[in-house]
């Protein structure tokens, strides 16, 4: 038991250092199953950023895993340069305010406003 | 079960004292809520703090009873 979640976070920390945008979402970016995923999804769409992301649906274990992790009770959960972001209104209110792009150009992530 | 605005509402109310709390049912299905949190209690905390702090007044119940639940948190 205790391994096996040794192996979670594991796991978790290679999928967060695996890019430097990681999104823990439902569903997929091309099909998002959640609203709040799929609001999360739009918004780095529409900065231009190229993120990877982790479809917790696929896994009970990530699922319960990532919050466990991050100390966050719900998903979506961003991350950027390994450092968590927070989850969809956070998101979504960094986005609004200028502080999203301003994070993202800090730490020299390309992005392309539409 | 779901929950009721006003258990919400207490349930933040008590953990994080003076606090101005508003809860919206944003489909009015009793499953969808906004909540907006002021409290002077959240200065000098980022925001992940200042959502934790909401999250943990809520008792583990959000993500669970608490499916949907949209936050701000402000000082004043």
């Amino acid at each position: 038991m205790e391994n096996n979640s040794l192996d979670v976070s594991e796991n978790i920390k290679n999928e967060i250092s695996s890019s430097d945008v990681v999104l823990f979402m439902k569903g997929t970016p091309a099909f998002p199953m959640c609203g709040f995923s799929a609001t999360v999804v739009q918004l780095l769409s529409d900065l231009g950023v190229k993120f990877s992301s982790v479809n917790v649906l696929e896994s009970d274990e990530i699922r319960e895993g990532i919050k466990q992790f991050s100390n966050w009770p719900t998903i979506p959960q961003l991350y950027i340069k390994e450092e968590f972001i927070g989850g969809c209104d956070i998101v979504k209110e960094m986005y609004e305010s200028g502080e999203l792009i301003e994070l993202l150009n800090t730490k020299e992530i390309e992005t392309n406003p539409t | 079960m779901p929950m009721t605005q006003k258990q919400i509402e207490m349930l933040i109310k008590d953990s994080i004292p003076e606090s101005e709390v508003i809860i919206e049912d944003l489909r009015g299905d009793g499953d969808h809520f906004s909540a907006t949190v002021i409290s002077k209690t959240f200065i000098g905390k980022n925001k992940i703090e200042q959502h934790k702090m909401v999250y943990e007044s809520l008792k583990g119940k959000m993500g669970k009873e608490l499916h949907a639940l949209m936050l701000k948190t402000k000082t004043e």
